[in-house]
C-alpha cells in the first residue's frame, strides 16, 4: 500500500486573477476587448468591393465584345 | 448594348443594398452577440444568391447534357461565375463574424469545410471553361451537377454534425423585428444577382454570335 500523496500545492500566486475567475466583459480593460464595429464595416466593404470589381470586369468584357463586333463589320463585304 | 430595364433593375438592387444599413441599424441587437450579429444581414443573403446560382447552373447543365442546347450552356456558365462572386462575399463576411463570435477567423468544421469545397467546385468549373479548350463544356456540365449535389450537404451539415456554425433554422425563427432588414437586404442581393445573371448571359450570347459570324465570314 502506498503512502498518501502530499496535498496539491496551492495555485501559483503569479497567475493573473482574470484566468482564475469569471470577469464580466464590461470590467475587462479596453485593450482586451475586440471591437465589433470595424469587423462589421469591413464586411459591408467586402460586399461593395467584390460587386464593384465584378461589374468592372463585366463592363470591360462588354467593351471588348463591342470592339470585336466593329472589327468583324470591317471584314465583311459591303451589303449590296 | 444592355437593355435599359437591366440597368434600371441593377441600380434598384444596388439602391436596396446601399440603403439596407438604415434598416439594419434600426433592427434590435441580438442578445448574446450584439453589434457583430448584424453581419448576418449581408452574409446570409450572399449565400442565398449563391445557392440560387448553383441551382440554375446545375439545372441548366442537366438540360445542356440532355439536349445540347447552347443557350442552356451559356446560362450555366454565367451562373457558375456568379456562384464564385457571391460565394466569395459569403466566404469573406463569415470569418469576419467568426473572429468576434468564435475568437478565430476559421474552423475546419463540417459546415465551413463543406461550403468551401462546394465553392471550390465552381471555381474548378470556371477554370475548366476558361482553359479546358473545345469540348470542355460537357465535362464542366458534369462538374456543375456534382457541385449542385453538394448543396444539401452544405445546407444540412450544421444539423447532421456538431459544428460551431449556427443552424440554418435561425432564418426561419428570426425575430419579427429583424425580418424587415433581412428581407430588404435579401431582396436587394437577389435583384443584383438576377440582373448580373441576365447581363452575363447576354454577353455570352453576344460572344457566340460574334464567333458564328467570324466562321461564316471565313466561308465567304
Amino acid at each position: 500500500m502506498q503512502a498518501p500523496s502530499p496535498a496539491a500545492p496551492p495555485p501559483s500566486s503569479t497567475t493573473a486573477p482574470a484566468q482564475d475567475e469569471f470577469v464580466p466583459i464590461s470590467e475587462l480593460p479596453a485593450d482586451e476587448k475586440l471591437p465589433a464595429a470595424p469587423l462589421l464595416i469591413a464586411a459591408y466593404a467586402v460586399v461593395w468591393i467584390v460587386l464593384a470589381v465584378y461589374v468592372w470586369t463585366l463592363w470591360r468584357r462588354f467593351l471588348r465584345a463591342e470592339q470585336d463586333l466593329k472589327q468583324l463589320a470591317g471584314r465583311l463585304p459591303p451589303a449590296r | 448594348m444592355l437593355q435599359r430595364s437591366f440597368v434600371f433593375l441593377f441600380l434598384a438592387g444596388f439602391a436596396l443594398v446601399a440603403s439596407a444599413p438604415l434598416l439594419i441599424a434600426a433592427a434590435p441587437f441580438e442578445s448574446t452577440m450584439g453589434l457583430i450579429q448584424k453581419i448576418f444581414y449581408f452574409h446570409v443573403p450572399s449565400w442565398i444568391a449563391m445557392f440560387t446560382a448553383i441551382t440554375i447552373c446545375g439545372v441548366a447543365s442537366v438540360r445542356y447534357l440532355a439536349t445540347r442546347s447552347r443557350s442552356s450552356d451559356r446560362l450555366a456558365l454565367s451562373a457558375a461565375e456568379l456562384v464564385v462572386v457571391f460565394g466569395l462575399i459569403g466566404m469573406l463576411t463569415g470569418p469576419l463574424w467568426g473572429r468576434k463570435a468564435w475568437g478565430v477567423y476559421w474552423q475546419w468544421d463540417a459546415k465551413l469545410t463543406s461550403a468551401l469545397v462546394c465553392w471550390l467546385v465552381f471555381v474548378a468549373y470556371n477554370l475548366l471553361r476558361r482553359f479546358g479548350g473545345p469540348g470542355s463544356e460537357r465535362l464542366a456540365a458534369g462538374v456543375a451537377i456534382f457541385g449542385m449535389a453538394n448543396v444539401p450537404f452544405v445546407y444540412w451539415s450544421a444539423h447532421l454534425w456538431r459544428t460551431v456554425h449556427p443552424k440554418t433554422s435561425v432564418v426561419m425563427t428570426l425575430d419579427a423585428s429583424m425580418r424587415p432588414a433581412f428581407y430588404w437586404s435579401a431582396f436587394g442581393f437577389l435583384l443584383i444577382f438576377g440582373t448580373l445573371l441576365a447581363a452575363r448571359t447576354r454577353l455570352e450570347a453576344l460572344r457566340a454570335s460574334i464567333d458564328d459570324a467570324y466562321l461564316s465570314a471565313e466561308d465567304l
